[in-house]
């Protein structure tokens, strides 16, 4: 269980987060929702440490993050960057079994390539793609294998930040679908941030809607529609008029 | 505000920023040491870079050294003919290109070459989250990224130095058998018996601690680079500029320290 309790962070004068509070069961899946630039990667990133936060706590099962030892702690997690983020001097397959080659838990190249070659398969991505480089792949096909190298080592915390921008609706569909699957089937538990609503009603357990630094809204995805929040309806909807300000 | 306040703001702002730069410089430098001592090492890393900076840099290396060596030989000669004294070239071609000119213009060369490809790599690295993701796949940037190269750098750097020095020696050799009336047996001779071990150990030590602050400067300025293009180019920049300045820098104090008793 993940749980934060005012947490903040500021870039100078840029006040992101404003005290955070949330809450993410474990073997659920959690959608975060919220206006571009309010603060849902930086969230992400607030968890695992990429970003130190400036007050409240962030806990994992009750200890934490910050005490916790790195590489333990990391070696639970998995995590799609919203650019995709993978190593473009390694070839496709490289990238998806490079935690499969590392550490504690090294497996033979053989039989991280095979892996590999079946996460790609997962993300709907043929074998003939993995001895080409990053750049040499569309910005679908590179979202899909950053989608594959956080699933690859089976964590058993993922997010996944936008993973399906970029993505025609089929493929889109597909990784929905994934993503349920790694969840209800492996016991995951996913964190993920999406603008597209479809995605969150196929994603989602739950759902917190991040808005001006705080969660605005959190509750069970079936109860987002009759929530009264004219925040969520205004964002879910996609209303340009409402409480929050479409043009700045 | 009296200007003796505006006079001292403006030297103490400076000198603070100069203070806070050198001491996260010694911070990264000290944790990339500590980093050396504990595993895991990554070998295939370490030889990746030993051929991108080590090998691939010899072409450059070896051009500027047989330039500077001929150069050197010429200007010697005519400017020894004013007290007849042409017959010292290829001793002072031997000394200078291994004592100064070899680590100095080599350790400039690969500085250009290499702490700025250090630099743009890994700031395009950060910028596009790639030392992030490294981070979230249990593998430590600074062990995967800079010690590897800091490693490579301060081993092959001195390497480099060595064959440029010997490249130096032969292009005053060429010039002064060629254009000059010396007999290539009394050049090498003459240049064998003026040359002590110390001066070509002087001139490897140089090579390393260039080696060591080229690779430090790149990756220093890489891992701290700004966001987007425009941070990459500033971080590429002040890469070359700082390992290009700290080398002539370290080589003062070097040659004061080896040279003067
Ligand atoms: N490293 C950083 N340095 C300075 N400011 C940053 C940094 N990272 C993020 N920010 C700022 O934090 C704010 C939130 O950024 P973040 O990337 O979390 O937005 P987001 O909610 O993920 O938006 P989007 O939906 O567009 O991806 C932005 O205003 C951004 O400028
Ligand atoms: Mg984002």
């Amino acid at each position: 269980m993940i749980t934060l309790s005012g947490v903040t962070k500021s870039f100078t004068t840029n006040h992101v987060l404003r005290g955070v509070d949330l809450t993410l069961a474990s073997g659920k899946s959690m959608v975060i929702i919220g206006g571009s630039g309010t603060g849902k990667s930086v969230l992400l990133k607030c968890i695992l440490g990429l970003v130190p936060h400036d007050s409240g706590s962030i806990t994992l099962d009750g200890q934490d993050v910050r005490r916790a030892e790195r590489d333990a702690f990391l070696a639970r997690f998995g995590m799609l960057f919203q650019g995709g983020a993978l190593f473009d001097s390694l070839r496709v397959w490289e990238n998806v079994a490079f935690r499969l080659m590392r550490g504690a838990t090294r497996r033979p190249k053989d039989e991280a390539r095979a892996i590999a070659l079946e996460k790609l398969r997962r993300v709907g991505l043929g074998p003939q793609v993995a001895d080409l480089y990053p750049g040499e792949l569309s910005g679908g096909m590179q979202k899909r294998v950053g989608l594959a190298r956080a699933i690859a080592a089976e964590p058993e915390i993922i997010f996944f930040d936008e993973p399906t921008t970029g993505l025609d609706p089929i493929m889109a569909g597909v990784i929905n679908d994934l993503i349920r699957e790694i969840v209800v089937e492996m016991g995951a538990t996913a964190m993920t941030i999406t603008h597209d609503m479809s995605s969150v009603r196929a994603i989602a357990d739950d759902v917190a809607m991040l808005h001006d630094g705080r969660i605005k809204w959190t509750g069970p995805v079936s109860e987002m529609d009759a929530c009264t929040d004219p925040y969520v309806q205004q964002f879910i909807h996609g209303r340009a008029t409402g409480p929050i300000n479409a043009i700045r | 505000m009296n200007p003796a306040t505006g006079l001292l703001r403006g030297i103490g702002r400076p000198s603070l920023a100069a203070l806070a730069a050198i001491g996260r410089v010694a911070l990264f430098a000290a944790s990339i040491l500590g980093h050396l001592l504990r595993p895991p090492v990554y070998w295939r890393e370490l030889g990746t870079q030993m051929l991108q900076i080590g090998w691939f840099s010899l072409p450059v290396v070896g051009l500027t050294a047989l330039f500077t060596g001929g150069a050197l030989a010429l200007q010697i000669y005519s400017g020894g003919a004013r007290f007849n004294a042409e017959s010292v070239v290829p001793s002072i071609v031997a000394i200078g290109m291994v004592r100064e000119l070899g680590p100095v213009l080599g350790g400039l060369m690969v500085a250009a070459r290499v702490a700025s490809s250090v630099a743009a790599e890994l700031g395009t690295m950060k910028v596009t989250e790639q030392i992030d993701a490294l981070t979230t796949l249990s593998t430590n940037p600074m062990k995967y990224l800079v010690v590897p190269r800091v490693l490579a750098a301060t081993l092959t750097v001195p390497v480099l130095v060595g064959v440029g020095d010997a490249i130096g020696i032969m292009g005053g050799w060429l010039v002064g058998v060629t254009r000059l009336d010396f007999t290539s047996v009394t050049y090498l001779k003459n240049t064998v018996d003026f040359l002590e071990p110390w001066d070509i150990g002087s001139s490897l030590v140089k090579g390393a601690v260039f080696g060591f602050i080229i690779a430090l400067m790149g990756c220093y300025h890489g891992m701290t680079s700004g966001r987007g293009a425009q941070g990459v180019g500033r971080a590429t920049k002040a890469a070359v500029v700082a390992a290009s300045v700290l080398i002539l820098a370290a080589n003062y104090l070097l040659t004061e320290m080896f040279f003067t008793s």
